[in-house]
C-alpha cells in the first residue's frame, strides 16, 4: 500500500476500484438529490459516504476512513434518519419546483461550478505525488502520525473543537427542550376532558327562534327565554348580548295600545269587530 | 490511473451537492446535501494529503468531520423545533425575511 | 486731519440709529437731533475743505483706512475712505443741501406724526450717500449705493398709507435693482480683470487692459448710472418718486441721489477714457434723456412731475458731459453742483406752494400766486432764471460749458450732440417758463376742494423760507463763482483730468446761440401760457402731448415689453419646468421606483434563492480567478 501511495500513478487494482466505486458514489449523490422520499435520500447518502470511506482508505488515510464509517455513516446518518422519522413525510418532499426559475438557475450554477472546478483542477500542475508512505511510517503508522499532530501541532484547535462539541450538545438540548409547566395529564383525565364540558351536537344558531337574526342577539328557547349558548363566546365574554325577548313583547303591547286608542275613538267599530277582547277590556279601562 | 481523478470526483460530488441544496425544498434533504458537499471537501483534502506526503490534510479533514458533527446536531435540533412551530419541513415556508 | 473723514459718515449714521431705534420718547426732539447731526456733518466737511484748500493741488487727497472688512487671501475688501477734490465737492453739496433740507423739513413735516422717523430716514440717506462718495473702493461704494437705494425706497414710500406712494417706492426700488445689477456685474468684472476693486489700482491699470474688457465694465457702470440717475431706459421711476414728501423730492431726486450716477461715471473716468465706445454710449444716453425728460416736463400739469422731468433732463446734460471725456467731466460736476442749488430751490419752492395750497399739485389750479407768497415767488423765480440759463446766473455758466464741450467733441457726433444740447436748452426754457407762468402769474384759478375748503395761499414759515433763500443765493452766484477764472476747473483737474475742448464754433457763437434758444423757448411759452388764460381743465392736446403726459409711454413700454414678456417667459419656463425638469426628476424617481420594485422581487425571503445568488457569485469569483491566472 505504501508503495502504491507513493507512486504518481496507481495500481490497476486501485484504478478498477476507483472507477467502479466512483460511479457508485456519483449515483448515490445524484440519488440523494433526486429521490423523492427523504428516507431514500438518506440511505443513498449513507452509501456514498461508505464509498468515500473506502477512498480514504485507498488514499492512505486509514484513521479517517474508519472514522468516516463510524461517525458519519453510523452516527450522523442515523441521526438524520431519526429526524426524518420525527418529521415524517411532508409536502416539502415533492420535487415540484415552486420558485420561478429556481431549478434552471440551480442546475446552471451547479454545472457551471462543476465545470469551473474541474477546469481549475485540470489547469493546476498536479503531476507529482509524494505519497503518504514516509509520513505514515514516521511515527509508526497512520493513527500514530495523526495522534502526534493532533496533540502537538493542532492541540489548541483540538481542545477548541471539544468545546464546540459540548456547546453544540447543549445547544441542541436548549433548542429542542420544552419546559413543562403543569402536571402531565393522565389518560383517564384526557378521555374525560374530551367528552365533558363540550356540546357534542352542534350549537344552536343565534337568532333562530327570535325576530332578529343578528349575531349578537340570542336565540329564544321555546319558553321565550334567551339561550346564551347561541351567541359566540367572544360576545358572551364581553357581555355584548342584546336581549330582545322583552322588547318584542313591549312592541306588541304598544302596537295593541295604539290600535286600541284608534278603536276607542271608533268604539262601535271595535265592539262590532270584537277583535281582541283582552285589549278591548284594557282599552275601556284606559278610557275610564 | 492518476490520483488527480479523486479530485475530479470530489469536484463532481461538490457540484451535485450544491445543486441539491438549491433544488430541494425539504430541509432535511437540503441538510444532507450540505453533508455531501462537506464529504466531497474531505475527499479532496485526503487526496491533497497524499499528494504532499504529509498528514496535515487529514487533520483538517478530521476537524471538518468534528465540526460537521456539531453542525448536524445543532442543525437537526433547529429543524425539529422549526417543524414543531411551523408544522412544515419546507425551507420555503420560512420566508419571513421578505418585504 | 484724515481721521475726521469717518466723522462725516458717523454723524448722520448715529442720527439714523438713534432716531430709528429710539422710539416715541424722541418724537419731540428727534427732528432737532437729525438736523444738528446733518449740520455737524456739514461742519466737518467745511473743516476738511478749509484744510484741503491750505494744501497744494497735488496732495489734497486724504485717505483713511478704518478696518479690513473681508480679509481673504486674494480678496481684500477694506472699509477705507478717500477724500479728494471730487469727493469733497460732493460732500459739501450733500451735507450742505442736505442740512438745508433738514431745516426745511422741520417746518414742512410739522404736522406729520411720524416726523422723527422721517428724519431718521433722511439721516440714513445722508450717511449712505456720504459712504458712496467717499468710499475708496467700488465695493464700499456699492454699500453706499445700496444704502441710498434703501433710503430712497423708505422715503418715497414714507406716506405708505397711500397705495400710489407704496407702489412708487416699490417701482423705484425695482428699477434701481436693475441698475444695481449692472454695478455688481461691473465690480465682478473689475475683480476678475484687475484682481482688486480699489479706485487707485483699478483706475491706474486701465492702460494695460484690453479695450473690450473696459467697454464691458463701462457699459455695466453706465447701466448702474442709468438706474440711479433715472436715465433712459431706466428713467421710469423718477416721475412716480414724486409721491414722496417734497423735501425728499428735493433732496433725493434733485440734488443728491440722482447725481450718484454722474459721480460713478466721472469717478471711473479712466475706464471710460480707455473705452471710447462705452463713452459714446454714455453721451448718447445723456442726449436722449435730455430731450426725453424735457418733453415730459413740457406736458405735465403736476408741478412736481414737471420738475421731475426737468431733473431727468438736467441729469441728461450731466451724463452727456460725462460722456464727452476729459473735456466734459469737470463741467458735468459743475452743472451737478449748480443744479443741486437751483433744483433743490425749485423743489422747495414747489413744496412751499403746495404747503400753502392744501397740497394741491395741479398747476392749472394755481395762478397768480406771486402776490400771496412773495418770498417763494422770488426764490423760485431766481431758481427758474438759473435753470433756463439766464445770462449771469448759475445755469448759464454750467450749461453753456456743456454745450460748448458737446460741440467740441468733434465730427458729426459733436454737431449732433451739440445741437441736441442746444435744443434741450430751448425746451428747458419753454417748460420752466410754463411752470412759472402757470403758478405765479395769470388769474387765480384755485377752487374749493372736495370737502369745500377754500385754499388760503400764504407764505410758508421761516424754517422753510430760509433754506429757499440760501439756495436761491447759491443758484444765482455759484455758477459765476465757479466759472470765472476757471476756479472749478483748477480745483477738480488733479482728480478728473482736463482737456480744453476746441469747438468748431467760437465761444461767443455758442453763447449767442444758447441765449437765442432761451429767448425762443421763453417766447413760445409766453405766447401759449402768458398771453391767454390757462384753462383749468387740461385740453386734449396733440398726440405728442398726450404721450408726454404719460411719460412718453415709458410705463406702457415697460409693461408691454418687460411685464408681458416676463409673464410669457415665466409661463414658458413654468411649462419647461413642469414638462422637462419635472419630467426628468419624476422620471428618475419613477424609474428608480420601478427598478426597486423589480429588484425587490429578488428579496423574496426564500433561502434557496439567496443560496443561488451566493453560489452564482462564488462561481463568478472562481471564474475570475481562473481567468486572471490564465492571462
Amino acid at each position: 500500500m505504501n508503495a502504491i501511495a507513493a507512486a504518481t500513478t496507481t495500481s490497476t487494482g486501485e484504478a478498477v476500484q476507483f472507477w467502479i466505486l466512483g460511479t457508485v458514489a456519483v449515483i448515490g449523490a445524484l440519488s440523494t438529490v433526486l429521490l423523492k422520499k427523504s428516507v431514500h435520500s438518506a440511505l443513498s447518502l449513507a452509501g456514498t459516504m461508505v464509498v468515500l470511506a473506502v477512498f480514504y482508505l485507498a488514499n492512505g488515510a486509514y484513521f479517517l476512513g474508519i472514522v468516516q464509517i463510524i461517525v458519519y455513516t453510523g452516527a450522523i446518518m442515523m441521526l438524520f434518519l431519526f429526524v426524518v422519522m420525527l418529521v415524517g413525510v411532508t409536502a416539502a418532499d415533492s420535487l415540484k419546483e415552486t420558485l420561478k426559475g429556481q431549478r434552471w438557475l440551480a442546475v446552471g450554477c451547479g454545472l457551471g461550478f462543476g465545470v469551473l472546478l474541474i477546469a481549475g483542477i485540470g489547469n493546476a500542475s498536479l503531476s507529482t505525488f509524494n505519497g503518504l508512505g514516509a509520513a505514515n511510517a514516521l511515527h509508526g503508522g497512520n493513527v500514530e502520525g495523526i495522534a502526534n499532530l493532533i496533540f502537538t501541532k493542532y492541540v489548541f484547535a483540538f481542545e477548541i473543537t471539544g468545546a464546540l462539541l459540548i456547546t453544540a450538545t447543549v445547544g441542541a438540548m436548549v433548542l429542542t427542550h420544552r419546559e413543562r409547566t403543569e402536571r402531565a395529564k393522565t389518560q383517564r383525565e384526557m378521555s374525560e376532558e374530551r367528552v365533558r364540558g363540550k356540546h357534542l351536537p352542534p350549537l344552536p344558531a343565534p337568532g333562530v327562534y327570535a325576530r332578529h337574526n343578528a349575531v349578537d342577539i340570542a336565540g329564544l328557547l321555546p319558553d321565550g327565554t334567551p339561550s346564551e349558548l347561541t351567541v359566540m363566546k367572544t360576545l358572551r365574554d364581553r357581555g355584548q348580548i342584546r336581549d330582545v325577548s322583552q322588547e318584542a313583547l313591549a312592541d306588541l303591547k304598544a302596537l295593541e295600545q295604539r290600535s286600541g286608542e284608534r278603536l276607542g275613538r271608533e268604539d262601535a267599530d271595535a265592539v262590532a269587530r270584537g277583535a281582541n277582547p283582552a285589549s278591548a277590556a284594557e282599552n275601556s279601562e284606559a278610557a275610564k | 490511473m492518476n490520483p488527480v481523478n479523486y479530485l475530479y470526483l470530489a469536484a463532481l460530488l461538490f457540484a451535485i451537492g450544491a445543486s441539491g441544496v438549491l433544488i430541494r425544498r425539504n430541509v432535511i434533504v437540503l441538510f444532507m446535501c450540505i453533508e455531501l458537499m462537506l464529504n466531497a471537501c474531505n475527499l479532496a483534502l485526503v487526496t491533497f494529503s497524499r499528494m504532499h506526503g504529509n498528514l496535515d490534510g487529514q487533520i483538517v479533514a478530521f476537524f471538518t468531520m468534528v465540526v460537521a458533527a456539531a453542525e448536524v446536531v445543532v442543525g437537526l435540533a433547529i429543524i425539529v423545533s422549526l417543524f414543531r412551530s411551523r408544522h412544515s419541513a419546507s425551507v420555503d415556508d420560512a420566508s419571513l425575511m421578505k418585504l | 486731519m484724515e481721521n475726521l473723514i469717518a466723522l462725516l459718515v458717523a454723524a448722520p449714521l448715529l442720527g439714523a440709529a438713534v432716531l430709528l431705534c429710539g422710539g416715541r420718547r424722541l418724537d419731540r426732539a428727534g427732528h432737532w437731533l437729525g438736523t444738528v447731526l446733518a449740520a455737524a456733518s456739514f461742519v466737518v466737511g467745511v473743516v476738511l475743505f478749509a484744510d484741503m484748500l491750505g494744501k497744494g493741488a497735488e496732495d489734497r487727497a486724504l485717505h483713511q483706512h478704518l478696518f479690513s472688512w473681508i480679509p481673504v487671501e486674494g480678496f481684500q475688501a477694506d472699509i477705507a475712505f478717500q477724500l479728494d477734490q471730487l469727493s469733497m465737492t460732493f460732500v459739501l453739496l450733500i451735507t450742505g443741501v442736505g442740512t438745508l433740507i433738514h431745516i426745511y423739513s422741520i417746518g414742512y413735516m410739522e404736522h406729520d406724526e411720524r416726523r422723527r422717523r422721517f428724519f431718521g430716514y433722511l439721516n440714513l440717506f445722508l450717511a449712505a450717500m456720504l459712504i458712496l462718495v467717499i468710499a475708496d473702493n467700488y465695493l464700499l461704494l456699492y454699500v453706499g449705493w445700496e444704502g441710498v437705494g434703501l433710503a430712497s425706497y423708505l422715503l418715497i414710500g414714507f406716506w405708505q398709507h397711500k397705495p400710489s406712494a407704496a407702489s412708487a417706492a416699490k417701482k423705484a426700488f425695482l428699477v434701481n435693482r436693475v441698475g444695481d445689477m449692472g454695478l455688481s456685474i461691473a465690480i465682478m468684472l473689475m475683480f476678475t480683470t484687475f484682481g482688486t476693486f480699489a479706485f487707485g489700482p483699478v483706475l491706474e491699470s486701465t492702460g494695460e487692459t484690453s479695450e473690450g474688457k473696459l467697454t464691458a465694465i463701462g457699459l455695466m457702470l453706465l447701466l448702474a448710472a442709468c438706474g440711479k440717475s433715472a436715465q433712459v431706459p431706466l428713467q421710469s421711476w423718477l416721475g412716480d418718486a414724486m409721491e414722496g414728501p417734497t423735501p425728499v423730492s428735493a433732496l433725493i431726486h434733485a440734488a443728491t441721489m440722482v447725481t450718484a450716477g454722474v459721480y460713478l461715471i466721472v469717478r471711473s473716468g479712466a475706464i471710460f477714457n480707455g473705452a471710447p465706445d462705452a463713452q459714446l454710449v454714455v453721451a448718447i444716453v445723456g442726449a436722449v434723456t435730455l430731450i426725453f425728460g424735457a418733453i415730459v416736463g413740457c406736458a405735465k400739469d403736476d408741478i412736481k412731475k414737471a420738475l421731475a422731468g426737468s431733473t431727468m433732463s438736467q441729469i441728461g446734460y450731466m451724463i452727456l458731459a460725462a460722456g464727452l471725456g476729459p473735456i466734459g467731466y469737470i463741467f458735468a460736476i459743475m452743472h451737478l453742483v449748480t443744479h443741486g442749488f437751483f433744483k433743490a430751490g425749485l423743489f422747495l419752492g414747489a413744496g412751499s406752494v403746495m404747503h400753502g395750497m392744501n397740497d394741491e399739485v395741479d398747476m392749472r389750479k394755481y395762478g397768480g400766486l406771486r402776490k400771496y407768497m412773495p418770498v417763494t415767488f422770488i426764490t423760485f423765480g431766481l431758481g427758474y432764471l438759473a435753470i433756463i440759463g439766464f445770462p449771469g446766473l448759475s445755469g448759464f455758466f454750467s450749461k453753456d460749458k456743456i454745450i460748448e464741450a458737446a460741440f467740441a467733441k468733434g465730427g458729426t457726433e459733436g454737431w449732433i450732440l451739440g445741437s441736441v444740447a442746444l435744443l434741450g436748452a430751448a425746451i428747458t426754457a419753454f417748460y420752466m417758463t410754463r411752470v412759472m407762468l402757470m403758478t405765479f402769474f395769470g388769474e387765480k384759478r384755485w377752487q374749493p376742494d372736495a370737502e369745500g375748503h377754500e385754499p388760503h395761499p400764504h407764505e410758508s414759515p421761516k424754517s422753510m423760507t430760509i433754506p429757499m433763500i440760501v439756495l436761491a443765493v447759491g443758484s444765482v452766484f455759484a455758477g459765476g463763482f465757479f466759472a470765472i477764472g476757471d476756479r472749478f476747473v483748477n480745483w477738480l483737474e488733479p482728480v478728473t483730468g482736463y482737456e480744453h475742448g476746441h469747438s468748431p464754433l467760437s465761444v461767443a457763437t455758442v453763447t449767442g446761440a444758447t441765449v437765442v434758444a432761451l429767448v425762443i423757448g421763453v417766447g413760445i411759452a409766453w405766447a401759449m401760457y402768458g398771453r391767454k388764460p390757462v384753462p383749468v381743465l387740461a385740453p386734449r392736446g396733440s398726440l405728442l402731448t398726450r404721450a408726454a403726459r404719460r411719460d412718453l409711454l415709458q410705463d406702457d413700454f415697460n409693461h408691454v415689453v418687460l411685464v408681458r414678456g416676463g409673464e410669457h417667459l415665466t409661463r414658458s419656463l413654468v411649462y419647461v419646468d413642469h414638462s422637462l425638469v419635472d419630467g426628468v426628476v419624476n422620471g428618475t424617481a419613477a424609474s428608480v421606483g420601478g427598478l426597486s420594485g423589480r429588484l425587490r422581487k429578488l428579496q423574496n425571503g426564500y433561502a434557496r434563492s439567496y443560496a443561488v445568488s451566493m453560489f452564482g457569485g462564488a462561481a463568478v469569483v472562481i471564474a475570475a480567478t481562473l481567468l486572471m491566472r490564465a492571462v
